[in-house]
């Protein structure tokens, strides 16, 4: 039936167009020339070594582990708390709150951007980790919310009345009830988190100095001006990570599911 | 009742934080971004003296003698060359000859030996109300020059609004350039998106979770690597068009890098998950037994796809093609590294004023269209999406 082949045609194309340039490069990561391009003359780690050891690289590194867990931690305690503040149907503005608690994923980095330098230069927290670690928290915390609020959802209220009803005080319906079983949101929500700041590039050039060069900001200044193959390296690394992740909140968001 | 308000106020204690949080550090810094747009206190800031007697004046009669004296004042204490050299251009774009009277004004002020009286004796043209009115105009600490120039528009020595010349007329090239490529990815987007999703939602088992992951898959992939990705396969010896050289359908490497064409399809590619997913998630609400029911009726497949499946799907297209275009006007990174000189969107021009040449008040204005832009699609994003029933 042609209908059929051209429907397996497209949809096989389609797949191929969203994949595989992500596996195209993988290769690359393992080169031994000093351009990018295949054929690959040999395979070596060359590139993954100058990661690790090129001053510039390893600085990135580093600082992206530092500011990725200063944001995650940050994120996630005020994401979580605010998505446990909008369970309660009687608050004020509840709509428009979490409207903007989610804005901040839809504004323009660029926008942002401006704003946050002209702003952080007047409390001197330009070129400053926490002035980064800022930023960051800012444009995570829509991740953790969605992914908060979305467990908290989850959770039949009746199981917390019921703990309530046997004499167990707020803190402990909390700690012992309600905190469990959101935990595998607040898990993802955190993974998001940390992999936002580890992505982000455009506020990271408008706030960090040269001190805090993050690992995308060194990859996005090296595709521009010194093209390496350890871009290919460092992307390696990040498609990995992703998987990795992918894995994190698969499992968590099944586990979700399970306790429904 | 006071377990109630106990409650109330312990949500309120949860909430305090990232409301405070955000409104300190998200909505602040967008606040100051538009009042850097509008504001110019730069003229404020060398003629203070002169700030404080122009407001009792009446706008219509001769200068005053204090109103003489305290400009005197101001512009024997000023300092600064370069800042006197933008005041003198802001002046003499709103009233023509400013520029030859204020060096005739600083050169006889700055003659020690025979001080002037008063500035009317330096230059009749000081007694005339309406060199002190551009003065008293240029005073005041708001503007809207920075987001009429953002828009290509400027006031003339009348004040009416105008079109600026054609040599000064960039911005609006960028924001036409802007929209035209981000209809262009949103239509590439749609075009292979809509169908992508109809076949996933047609399948089902490991087939259909074939499709999602390829799509969540670079979803989840960090922009950068994307980006870099594209970089790599598209230039002149990369693999695309290795490719096509070994099969032969070309003799010379196609320019696919550093051009419109590039930022096209590597941003189609970035922005694709964002039409699939909506589109999906309204198509599997259809009952299956819909277009079966319309081929029953004697409908063609092209009929009941036209009368049936498309109207029903038509919202996740258009949440889709929101999605997508707000994205693709903010976009800067992929532009930034696959595009030319030729393709840079609105993003990039912001960047440039704000850390090139440090122009705030260009930044700010380019932001503020930007922002509304972006602000006034979401909304309409928002409510296409909020009664959409099966969506949660």
């Amino acid at each position: 039936m042609p209908m059929k082949l051209a429907k397996v045609t497209f949809a096989t194309l389609t797949i191929l167009f969203l994949v595989a340039p992500l596996i195209a490069i993988l290769p690359l990561a393992f080169t031994s020339s000093v351009i990018l391009t295949y054929p690959i003359p040999s395979w070596s780690l060359r590139w993954f070594e100058e990661l690790f050891t090129a001053d510039a690289w390893r600085r990135a590194i580093i600082n992206s582990l530092i500011i990725g867990t200063g944001t995650t931690l940050l994120a996630t305690v005020l994401g979580t708390a605010a998505s446990l503040g909008l369970r309660n149907r009687l608050i004020f503005f509840r709509g428009s709150m979490r409207t903007l608690f989610l804005l901040p994923m839809v504004v323009p980095a660029v926008v942002l951007g401006v704003g946050m330098q002209v702003l952080l230069a007047g409390f001197g927290l330009t070129n400053s980790y926490a002035g980064v670690i800022i930023a960051h928290t800012v444009v995570a915390v829509p991740f953790v919310i969605v992914s908060v609020t979305g467990a908290l959802a989850g959770i039949d209220e009746r199981v917390e009345l019921a703990a309530q009803s046997l004499g167990a005080a707020p803190i402990t319906v909390f700690r012992r009830v309600t905190l469990p079983l959101a935990m595998p949101g607040v898990l993802s929500g955190a993974v998001l988190a940390f992999a936002t700041s580890l992505d982000e590039v455009v506020l990271t050039l408008f706030v960090a100095g040269p001190n805090q060069r993050t690992l995308a900001r060194q990859m996005f200044s090296s595709i521009r001006e010194n093209i390496s193959p350890a871009i290919a390296a460092a992307a390696f690394l990040f498609i990995a990570a992703t998987v990795l992740i992918g894995l994190v909140v698969v499992l968590s968001r099944s586990m979700l599911a399970k306790r429904r | 009742m006071s377990a109630g308000s106990s409650r109330t106020g312990r949500s309120l204690i949860l909430l305090a934080p990232l409301l405070i949080f955000l409104i300190g550090f998200f909505v602040w810094p967008l606040f100051s971004m538009m009042s850097q747009a509008v504001s110019d206190p730069a003229v404020l800031r060398l003629l203070p003296r002169s700030a404080q007697v122009l407001p009792d004046w009446d706008r219509k009669s001769p200068p005053t003698m204090p109103m003489q004296a305290a400009l005197m004042e101001d512009l024997k204490a000023v300092d600064d060359d370069q800042a006197l050299g933008d005041m003198v251009r802001r002046l003499n774009s709103a009233r023509s000859g400013f520029r030859t009277l204020m060096s005739k004004t600083t050169s006889a002020l700055n003659d020690v030996e025979n001080p002037p009286a008063d500035l009317v004796s330096i230059d009749k043209r000081w007694e005339r109300p309406e060199f002190w009115l551009a003065i008293a105009d240029a005073l005041s600490p708001l503007t809207d020059r920075n987001l009429l120039a953002a828009v290509d528009l400027g006031r003339n020595a009348a004040g009416d609004i105008e079109h600026l010349p054609a040599d000064q007329s960039v911005n609006r090239v960028i924001l036409v350039r802007t929209f035209w490529i981000a209809a262009l990815v949103t239509f590439f987007c749609a075009c292979i998106g809509f169908p992508y999703a109809i076949i996933a939602a047609s399948l089902d088992g490991w087939k259909r979770d074939l499709m999602l992951g390829a799509v969540l898959l670079p979803l989840w992939t960090s922009l950068l690597v994307r980006t870099a990705a594209w970089f790599i396969l598209l230039q002149e010896q990369g693999l695309i068009n290795d490719l096509l050289r070994a099969i032969g359908l070309i003799n010379a490497p196609l320019p696919l890098i550093f051009n419109r064409t590039g930022v096209i399809i590597a941003m189609t590619h970035v922005l694709l998950p964002f039409m699939v997913l909506p589109i999906y998630s309204v198509l599997i609400t259809i009952p299956k037994n819909l277009m079966p029911a319309a081929a029953s009726l004697g409908a063609p497949p092209w009929r009941a796809f036209l009368r049936v499946l498309l109207p029903l799907s038509l919202r996740g297209v258009a949440s889709g093609s929101l999605l997508v275009f707000i994205s693709a006007i903010g976009y800067y990174i992929t532009p930034a590294l696959i595009g030319g000189p030729g393709d840079q969107m609105i993003s990039s021009i912001i960047a440039f004023y704000a850390t090139g040449s440090a122009n705030w008040g260009m930044a700010g204005a380019l932001g503020v269209v930007l922002l509304v832009a972006t602000l006034l699609l979401y909304s309409v994003y928002a409510r296409l999406s909020s009664d959409e029933p099966g969506r949660r």
